[in-house]
């Protein structure tokens, strides 16, 4: 086991994705939150 | 006498490390109360494990074949105790708070790459970036799926980090914030009340959408948000009191003793074990720092100021971290009551862990 530049730079893409993904399903998550709290407030 | 003896001549001595290694687990977990109830249980079992023919291998190795590595039962079944423990109000109320969960899991991802980076197979450097989590199970489940050689060291470090956390996040949060950032009041009027409809509806609704974009997360985002919905359905708390006392501690139990498993001297004392550890602080300090970076960036943008101690909060180790920013306010101002904000925030992690550990899953599977 060594320094693998290769291994690193394959890895890179996987991190952009995963981050972008994470804030996806975030966003939609917060999305549908705010939707559900506003729901029974407008039955009120 | 020889047959006394021939035990006793066959103890190596890296077994005999292994016995030393497993004290110090059980010391910390005793006399410094870290993680006590995973720590002993490991620390008692990296000794049994370790001695010269232990006739515990067997039972242990079964313990691990069927609770871990065939299904990941165990940590799946520990996911439905973490649920019915959590109280997801403080987020419902303020959902936007959700970001920085999701922000403070860049350090699995850049953990990932910098074990990469060290030679690590992708699947190995993915195990050691999920403990960037700082959730145990998600760690034990990811490690485990993505089959790693280096699941032991990766829950040590896991469950010794979390433990960790008012030591490893305050130096990291006080670099990254001006005294000025550190003096921000946040509103605690509490906001709107979360009605019944949406307590129940969240953990269905999550489980959904985490299913349909990361279908290998699904096993632990639903595990866990079952054990909430029996939570917060309103009709099952003999239930949930015992998914949150009993089956928790059962699991617990076996969980830190089937880990020893993997702690063989051969397999445990390799070089990448102390790699391991090293990038498991790494992780835990770029999990920080995204976390504090995004409130940061927010506030550029915010007329309503947010305190960036509390993104640091986006980490999994509940309640530690909220904990942890929500003393440090108080140090900088006695009247600065960060608490409810970073509760918020630090349960957005637990969901945001098990979606990046999901994700991992997803991309390097």
């Amino acid at each position: 086991m060594g320094i693998n530049v290769e291994y690193f730079l394959n890895s890179l893409p996987i991190m952009g994705k995963g981050m972008l993904g994470i804030f996806i399903v975030t966003a939609v998550i917060v999305a549908v939150v705010y939707t559900l709290n506003a729901i029974p407030s407008k039955k009120q | 006498m020889e047959v006394l003896l021939e035990n006793i001549v066959a103890v190596d001595w890296r077994q005999v490390v292994m016995w030393i290694i497993g004290g110090v687990l059980i010391f910390l977990a005793i006399k410094k109360e870290m993680e006590p109830t995973l720590l002993l249980p490991m620390g008692f079992g990296a000794i049994l494990i370790n001695l010269p023919n232990s006739g515990a291998k067997e039972v242990i190795d079964r313990l691990f074949e069927v609770g871990i590595e065939k299904g990941e039962l165990m940590p799946l079944i520990l996911f439905i105790g973490i649920g019915a423990m959590i109280d997801f109000t403080p987020l419902l109320t303020n959902p936007k708070l959700m970001l920085f969960g999701a922000a403070a899991q860049f350090g699995i991802f850049f953990t990932m790459c910098m074990a990469s980076l060290f030679g690590f197979e992708l699947n190995d450097a993915a195990s050691v970036g999920i403990i960037g989590a700082a959730d145990g199970p998600t760690a034990i489940y990811v490690s485990g799926v993505l089959g790693s050689s280096y699941s032991a060291a990766i829950m040590v470090a896991a469950y010794s980090y979390m433990a960790l956390v008012p030591i490893i996040q305050p130096p990291i949060i006080k670099l990254c914030t001006t005294k000025k950032e550190r003096l921000i009041r946040m509103d605690n009027s509490g906001g709107k009340p979360v009605s019944r409809t949406t307590k129940i509806l969240f953990p269905i609704v999550v489980t959904v959408i985490v299913g349909l974009v990361a279908p290998d997360a699904v096993a632990l985002i639903g595990f866990l948000m079952f054990g909430n919905l029996i939570r917060e359905c309103g009709v099952l708390n003999s239930l949930s009191e015992t998914a949150q006392k009993v089956l928790a501690n059962l699991i617990t139990i076996f969980l830190g003793i089937t880990i020893a498993a993997r702690m063989r001297a051969d397999e445990f004392l390799v070089w990448e074990t102390l790699l391991i550890i090293g990038l498991g602080l790494f992780a835990f300090v770029f999990d920080t720092f995204a976390g504090v970076m995004l409130a940061k960036v927010m506030n550029l943008f915010s007329k309503k100021k947010i305190n960036p101690m509390i993104g640091a909060a986006g980490i999994s180790a509940f309640p530690m971290s909220a904990r942890v920013v929500h003393k440090m306010g108080l140090q900088e101002d006695p009247q600065n009551f960060l608490l409810m904000h970073s509760i918020g925030v630090n349960v957005s992690g637990q969901i945001a862990s098990v979606i990046a550990g999901g994700l991992i899953l997803a991309f390097v599977k």
